[in-house]
């Protein structure tokens, strides 16, 4: 770490080095002033998750902001993992948005493009892009390491912040060429966190594949996973969702259960479990749109925290 | 080119009268245009409309052409395209902060506006809508007016 480095420790990157598997968590800022209705979502995770995403302005709606909301986080004693999209902000926001994060507390930053804003709250606001999300990993990258702006600016002192990537597993089939991860690898990726992988063979497949590359050995891939709330969500998931496949086997057996809540929460631990036993895999990234407390049943119910030294 | 646009905001109430009765015959084509299809109409009238405004007053094709209300000044053409200026950066002799060698649009505009009696440059501009960039801002009318009229 550059010389001038905040010297605070960052918990995320101890968790990693410690070889726990890691498991993070998400949360999407309320539409809402009241720092309140963040901790009454977010609570329930202080202590379980080794930190949690902030997302940003996901969907293009408008919410409280990343910044704001991940330091509510931090003062909670959550550690936060700053979502950033290159659709609402230039270079010159993006850096500030980088050294307020590490500021605030954030311990790492997952770099994104950001979802259109014609399906969102303003189809006619200005998308802005003035970069993309491995411009910005490589911008993120030189004020940490190299303790300056990319302008060449000296900085007082340095984010230290993990740099995050978004990937989508896939059959790798043999037309399957992974150069976007290989770039964002390149870029700065020190962590990978995934879009929902429910469909574990496929997964396995994809990770071997990525083994084969060599490109899992260089990055901490957390694999997206999270209790399903239903059979019928599971439907709406498969149909709306990109790159989403959830089995038929599992949409059945959530179906047949009397308590389709628990029985999802239930098949969200096992596969929890089956994770810890792939290769490449670092850990996992807990998603469920306005349930974060089922979120923290499932890390708590898997026991996998009691087997951490 | 800047001694064109510079000449059309000299004569903008001149100018605003033409572009006055030419959106009232743009208007009245409305049901050719609608037999037509706009989405055909889209692209050939958006390159001659682009065309002619090039000329006469540096058009950016933001789509939502605001001139008749900005004294024949284009607000696209001004750095930090605002909408309602100047702003706090004009320098004292009128020329624009970001590109010192150009007159501030916005002092242009007052300028032109000045010229044409009403001062519709008074009514706040709403922030643009960058979907319609590139469109055919005739073509909006047209759709608009003739729809507004049928309404009432």
């Amino acid at each position: 770490m550059a010389e001038g480095a905040a010297r605070r420790e960052n918990s995320l990157r101890t968790a990693f080095a410690a070889g726990h598997f890691v498991l993070t968590s998400e949360t999407t800022p309320p539409a809402s002033a009241d720092p309140a209705h963040v901790i009454e979502k977010v609570s329930p995770l202080r202590g379980l998750a080794d930190a949690v995403n902030v997302t940003d302005g996901a969907g293009a709606r408008v919410r409280a902001s990343v910044l704001a909301v991940s330091a509510v986080l931090a003062q909670q004693g959550i550690p936060p993992i700053l979502q950033l999209t290159v659709r609402d902000r230039n270079r010159l926001a993006l850096q500030g948005k980088v050294l307020g994060g590490a500021m605030v507390g954030a311990v790492g930053m997952l770099c994104l493009t950001g979802d259109a804003v014609d399906q969102g709250d303003e189809p006619e606001a200005k998308a802005v892009f003035d970069t993309d999300s491995a411009a910005l990993m490589r911008m993120a990258r030189t004020m940490r390491d190299e303790c300056k702006l990319p302008s060449g600016r000296d900085l007082k002192a340095a984010p230290d912040l993990m740099i995050g990537a978004a990937d989508l597993p896939r059959e790798p089939s043999p037309d399957f060429k992974p150069d976007a991860l290989r770039a964002k690898i390149g870029s700065g990726a020190d962590f990978v966190q995934t879009q929902y992988a429910f469909d574990l063979d496929l997964l396995r497949r994809y990770m071997a594949f990525l083994m084969d590359e060599g490109l899992a050995q260089q990055t901490k891939f957390l694999i997206g996973i999270g209790p399903i709330a239903s059979a019928r969500s599971a439907r709406w998931m498969n149909e709306n969702l990109y790159g989403v496949h959830i089995p038929d086997p599992m949409i059945a057996r959530l179906e047949g259960a009397s308590d389709q809540r628990a029985e999802g929460k239930k098949i969200c631990v096992e596969l929890l479990h089956e994770l810890r036993d792939i290769p490449g895999v670092a850990g996992a990234h807990l998603m469920a749109p306005n349930q974060e407390a089922a979120c923290a049943e499932v890390i708590a119910e898997s026991g996998l925290l009691d087997t951490r030294v | 080119m800047y001694a064109v646009r510079k000449w059309s905001v000299t004569h903008a109430r001149g100018l605003n009268r033409f572009y006055t009765l030419f959106e009232k015959a743009v208007v009245g084509f409305a049901p050719l245009f609608r037999a037509i299809g706009y989405d055909r109409l889209e692209r050939p009238v958006a390159a001659v409309e682009h065309g002619e405004k090039s000329l006469l007053i540096d058009c950016q094709m933001c789509g939502q052409c605001a001139l008749s209300s900005t004294g024949m000044s284009c607000p696209m053409n001004c750095p930090k395209s605002i909408r309602n200026g100047p702003c706090g950066g004009v320098r004292p002799n009128g020329m624009c902060e970001v590109k010192p060698e150009m007159r501030c649009v916005w002092v242009e505009a007052w300028r032109g506006a000045g010229t044409m009696g009403e001062a519709p440059i008074m009514e706040v501009q709403p922030a643009i809508d960058q979907s319609l960039k590139g469109r055919s801002s005739w073509l909006k009318v047209a759709r608009e007016k003739s729809a507004a009229g049928e309404a009432e």
